[in-house]
């Protein structure tokens, strides 16, 4: 299997801050990673590194073989102009925690905003698909919907769909239930299970350990910069051989 | 379970006896105002309706209007465009930028109006040529290009730039960050994410400030009168010059600025319904 993110030793300073202390992770295409660990770990910031949003201070990152940011010649490595950037980041799907959904479109026009304005594609063809995306996630009928008039897990659900559209080839999930309330948690992850059994490479950070036990090939423990532990779930979570995994999963569970 | 008929209950509203008094306290002092107004010799009220529909008040009506249309279309368009240096990453754009607001904030309109009208003590000529060349492409005394209507134009809008720089940085800077992050994450380049998904929003911070700034610039036309910019102050000032009906004629100017500034009201109510859409509060669809 070819590898879709490879990351070795990546390190991210903010300030004087390391909060990035040399990260070795490699997940492979089709493959769903969860990464677990507490808050401040750094799980969020090394999926924020991932398409770019943080720019890594040593290290090697590469996304489907290519380097994330930057491009090699010879021996050097050239900085990525913000437009090569955004080139790159179209492949690569990306969920927050706060939705982020652009308040002033429909849910219809969150989906076909980047088809349309990015890749140019007609404005029919991207409705359908965009209509079919909302179905999937199932809210063809709230399509004509403003994002203020949704509810937060109606909101995560178009913002999955919104990344959908641009056909990536990985998809990255920063605690995308985190921000709801418990009742609304099933009906993204149920979408997300979706995903994953449809074959998508997914990188997700979260806190549902139900969710990684059941779904997740691949679960990466992080604690203060650095993957302590990574492994099938039933390993990492069943059988930790860490000092540290298990007592933030005592904590958790 | 059994249900009781809960107890009949009158409820009394609180009283406001307090409006009613200062309705009877506003209402004695207007009419004592109107009353002190109306029969007050020097008002005229029939050289006032004699002079409000005067061709030449018209004109300087239509002048007026002209002069605030184009200032603030000039200083909206050059102040998106110092916002956007003021925000690059450029030091030196950034620079530029901060330059010029901190000139034309820092010194008075009526200084910069009469400093335009009177450029030419400044640069007699005007001389654009080829540079190292010698050749001459243009060249014309200051006082024939830079025309009283010239001047303030120039003077209204570079002013309005600055201004409009800073409502504009605003509005931008209030767009939440994760806006332009979720545009980056979908491959949206900077410009495209500033025309699509960060201006959009923050035109509902821009525009009330910008409502704001059009009525303060139909005002502050009235300054242009000092280079004799033929506007509405400049047409009741010759007026009253020679027939020294003073308060008569700044009550036709103060009429027809209330009236524009009461239509520029409604204006701006119209467009921040239209950029409210998709927002909780005033979301109309």
């Amino acid at each position: 299997m070819t590898a879709m993110v490879r990351a070795e030793g990546v390190t991210k300073r903010f300030g004087p801050v390391e909060v990035l202390k040399g990260i070795d992770l490699t997940v492979a295409a089709g493959e769903v990673a969860c990464l677990l660990g507490p808050s401040g770990s750094g799980k969020s910031t090394f999926l924020r590194c991932v398409n770019h949003l943080e720019r890594i201070d040593g290290g090697q990152l590469s996304v489907d073989g290519e380097l994330v940011g930057y491009r090699r010649q010879g021996d050097k490595l050239h900085e990525l102009k913000a437009r090569e950037v955004a080139v790159r980041r179209r492949d690569i799907g990306m969920v927050f925690q706060r939705f982020n959904l652009f308040p002033h479109l429909t849910a219809l026009g969150n989906v076909t905003e980047a088809p349309v304005r990015v890749l140019r594609t007609p404005r029919e063809r991207a409705r359908a698909e965009a209509m079919r995306l909302l179905d999937r996630v199932g809210l063809a009928e709230r399509a004509d919907h403003y994002p203020s008039q949704l509810s937060g897990g109606q909101q995560q659900r178009v913002a999955i769909a919104r990344a959908l559209a641009m056909r990536p080839k990985l998809m990255l999930f920063d605690e995308p239930t985190s921000a709801l309330d418990p009742e609304l948690v099933g009906e993204v992850l149920d979408v997300m299970k979706g995903l994953a059994a449809d074959g998508m490479t997914m990188v997700v950070v979260t806190h549902e350990m139900g969710f990684a036990r059941e779904v997740a090939d691949q679960v990466a423990f992080l604690d203060d910069g650095v993957v302590v532990e990574a492994g099938p779930p039933d390993e990492v979570l069943g059988r930790p051989r860490h000092e540290r995994t298990r007592a933030f999963l005592d904590k958790v569970l | 379970m059994t249900t009781t008929e809960p107890p009949t209950v009158r409820v009394v509203p609180v009283r406001h006896y307090g409006r009613w008094l200062t309705a009877l306290v506003v209402a004695g002092l207007a009419a004592m105002f109107l009353r002190a107004l109306l029969t007050s010799p020097n008002l005229e009220p029939r050289t006032v309706a004699h002079y409000l529909f005067q061709d030449y008040v018209l004109d300087g009506v239509v002048t007026t209007l002209w002069l605030t249309l184009l200032a603030m279309l000039l200083g909206t368009a050059g102040g998106g465009l110092l916002a956007v240096l003021r925000l690059s990453d450029n030091p030196v754009l950034r620079g530029v930028s901060w330059t010029f607001i901190w000139v034309f904030r820092g010194t008075p309109l009526l200084v910069q109006i009469i400093f335009f009208g009177f450029l030419g003590a400044l640069f007699p000529r005007i001389t654009l040529t080829v540079p190292f060349t010698g050749t001459v492409l243009f060249d014309r005394p200051t006082s024939v290009v830079i025309t009283g209507t010239v001047a303030a134009v120039l003077a209204l809008s570079l002013n309005e730039m600055a201004y409009a720089a800073e409502v504009i940085r605003g509005g931008i800077l209030a767009v939440d960050d994760g806006q332009t992050e979720a545009a980056a994450a979908l491959g949206m380049g900077p410009t495209l994410t500033l025309r699509r998904v960060v201006l959009p929003q923050a035109m509902r911070v821009i525009i009330p400030p910008m409502g704001n700034e059009t009525i303060t610039m139909l005002k502050s036309t009235a300054l242009v009168s000092i280079i004799a910019g033929r506007d509405l102050m400049t047409a009741v000032q010759s007026v009253y010059q020679n027939n020294y009906k003073v308060i008569p004629l700044l009550l036709v100017a103060a009429i027809w600025y209330l009236a524009l500034v009461s239509l520029l009201s409604v204006g701006q109510w119209l467009i921040e319904r239209r950029f409210g859409r998709g927002f909780a509060r005033g979301g109309v669809r």
